[in-house]
């Protein structure tokens, strides 16, 4: 596992991303970087995570966001990079 | 590095405008199966697929979730079976046991169809050849993911009257076979002019002679996707469309390339082609003919139909070629009619017509696909049909196809339900006039001068 985008969306709440880091730092996933937006009580964020030294398989990593992301009621999508790279990058 | 606005729009593709991966087919050779027993043939044949593509639909799966794009179809093609099958196979009904074993194969190991229940007979029939087309209603009654193509003229070979003949009275008896189903054996038959050997698409997959061992094909989709930045540039003139029309293609079938790299590194499998094709579904907002709308046209149909979907097959390609680095398959804008709501409201609203149908194949791929027509159609008639089709694959150099479904007890007005991928259709009416005299000939129509092009 290389790197990794995580993007949240959902309404605003406290301690989405402290939820998220908890879970990443205790796995040792990187955050390379970070960026979130609130639109109208929506909360947008983007992760970019290096997940080389993770002590976590892609599929875990994707069931615990999963269900993170449901005791938040937030989406929580995990995907690797390359999807987007060769979609927007020549 | 990454920006929020390319994650959102990458991700809002799939989640609201159907961005899918169509299908990931895994071709595979059968030559080495070949054997004068029966029974030994069809246990190799089994042996052979379900170790070949033990771990497809896994991985399949596991790419999905990986990128977090769907991939909807995970598909087998073989070598023709009528090559395969030819010195063990003396009757048709030798032939269904093939068939079965097959459908067998695909149920081990998960795909939802396999293709290759095949016969190239551009120019000439075997004995086994016609014992294979001979056995195709029964085969497609008795299995349920079995897929069959005829391949009855190339521009090189001409058209081959009586192959096209002969599969006129198979469609009719293959709906006659499977009408206690709506005739779902015909959804799952084609008759093509101009086969490629690489097309990842059911229901004409097949694995060329002319591929390796095992290949790893994708077909890409999205017309949702392509309609909907479309609707960002509504009023625009033809270069901004043409433009939106490429980004999007390339996007698209970035895509695929990602998908069909991955899976041919993870399955230790060759990479073949990618399909550079706008497939659509039934589901709204997944339509081809919804595209055609958004360009201008009030209904597909129309006059200028024609026109807009040579322009958005040509621009699909342009921008596709650029994002994969082997482009093949069928490559272009599907127009089936049941997969198509888009395409299901024009014939309902009556501003589809077959004729139009026909004039459209000449400038996109396929054919006249997924038509449902009444069920006393005669079999002169639907054998007209497909040398017409054929013709103008021949004749243009490209491949054409017919998918036709007469519906058995139904007639204009009525429709047909096949359900899933494969939609529904209203029956729509044919010309009544006789062709009869002119199927009945035998022999060749021959290749076609490629001088001269008037």
């Amino acid at each position: 596992m290389d790197k990794v985008i995580i993007s949240v969306v959902g309404k605003d709440t406290v301690g989405i991303i402290a939820a998220i880091c908890t879970y990443l730092a205790k796995h040792n996933g990187n955050i390379l970087d970070i960026s979130q937006t609130i639109v109208k009580e929506y909360f947008n964020m983007l992760m970019i995570i290096d997940g080389s030294k993770m002590d976590v398989t892609f599929g875990e990593l994707v069931e615990s966001l999963d269900k993170i992301g449901e005791e938040l009621g937030m989406s929580i999508k995990c995907q690797r990079e390359e999807i987007f790279t060769k979609m927007h990058r020549i | 590095m990454i920006t929020r606005f390319e994650v959102n729009e990458t991700n809002k593709m799939i989640e609201h405008d159907n961005l899918d991966v169509r299908t990931i087919t895994l071709g595979i050779s059968l030559l080495d199966c070949c054997d004068n027993d029966l029974d030994v043939l069809n246990e190799k044949i089994y042996k052979k697929i379900t170790e070949t593509a033990k771990d497809l639909v896994s991985t399949g799966k596991d790419i999905e979730r990986d990128f977090g794009i769907p991939i909807v179809n995970k598909r087998i093609s073989v070598t023709p079976i009528a090559l395969v099958g030819a010195s063990a196979c003396k009757t048709p009904e030798d032939f269904v046991t093939i068939a079965k074993t097959l459908d067998r194969a695909a149920k081990t190991v998960g795909v939802n169809f396999i293709g290759g229940y095949s016969a190239l007979v551009s120019k000439g029939m075997t004995t086994a050849d016609e014992n294979l087309m001979r056995s195709i209603p029964q085969a497609l009654k008795e299995t349920e993911f079995v897929c069959s193509s005829i391949n009855v003229g190339s521009t090189k070979t001409g058209l081959n009257m009586d192959a096209v003949r002969l599969m006129g009275e198979i469609v009719i008896e293959t709906a006659e076979l499977t009408k206690e189903n709506d005739c779902i054996g015909c959804a799952k038959l084609v008759i093509f002019c101009n086969a490629p050997d690489d097309n990842p698409f059911m229901a004409g997959a097949f694995h060329g002679v002319t591929e390796a061992d095992a290949i790893i094909n994708v077909g890409v989709s999205g017309p949702g996707v392509v309609k909907s930045a479309l609707e960002r540039v509504r009023g625009e003139n033809f270069e901004v469309l043409c433009e939106t029309i490429k980004k999007t293609a390339f996007k698209i079938t970035r895509v695929g390339q990602l998908v069909a790299q991955e899976a041919s590194s993870r399955l230790g499998i060759p990479f073949g082609i990618i399909d550079l094709s706008l497939a659509p579904t039934p589901a709204v907002g997944d339509s081809v003919a919804e595209i055609l709308e958004e360009i201008g046209l009030e209904r597909v149909g129309a006059p200028g139909t024609t026109a807009a979907l040579a322009m958005l097959n040509d621009q699909v390609k342009k921008g596709g070629v650029m994002a994969s680095s082997y482009v093949g398959g069928l490559s272009g804008a599907f127009i089936p009619v049941s997969e198509d709501q888009g395409m299901i409201d024009s014939v309902l609203a009556g501003a589809l017509t077959l004729e139009k149908l026909e004039a459209m194949t000449c400038v996109c791929s396929v054919g006249l696909d997924m038509i449902a027509i009444p069920g006393d159609t005669t079999a002169s008639t639907i054998s007209g049909i497909i040398a017409d089709e054929a013709a103008i694959g021949m004749i243009n150099q490209k491949t054409t196809a017919v998918r036709l479904i007469p519906v058995i007890g139904k007639g204009v007005g009525e429709s047909v339900e096949f359900g899933g991928l494969l939609g529904h259709a209203p029956i729509m009416p044919v010309n009544q006039f006789s062709c009869e005299k002119f199927v009945s000939r035998t022999g060749r129509i021959p290749a076609p001068i490629h001088s001269f092009k008037n």
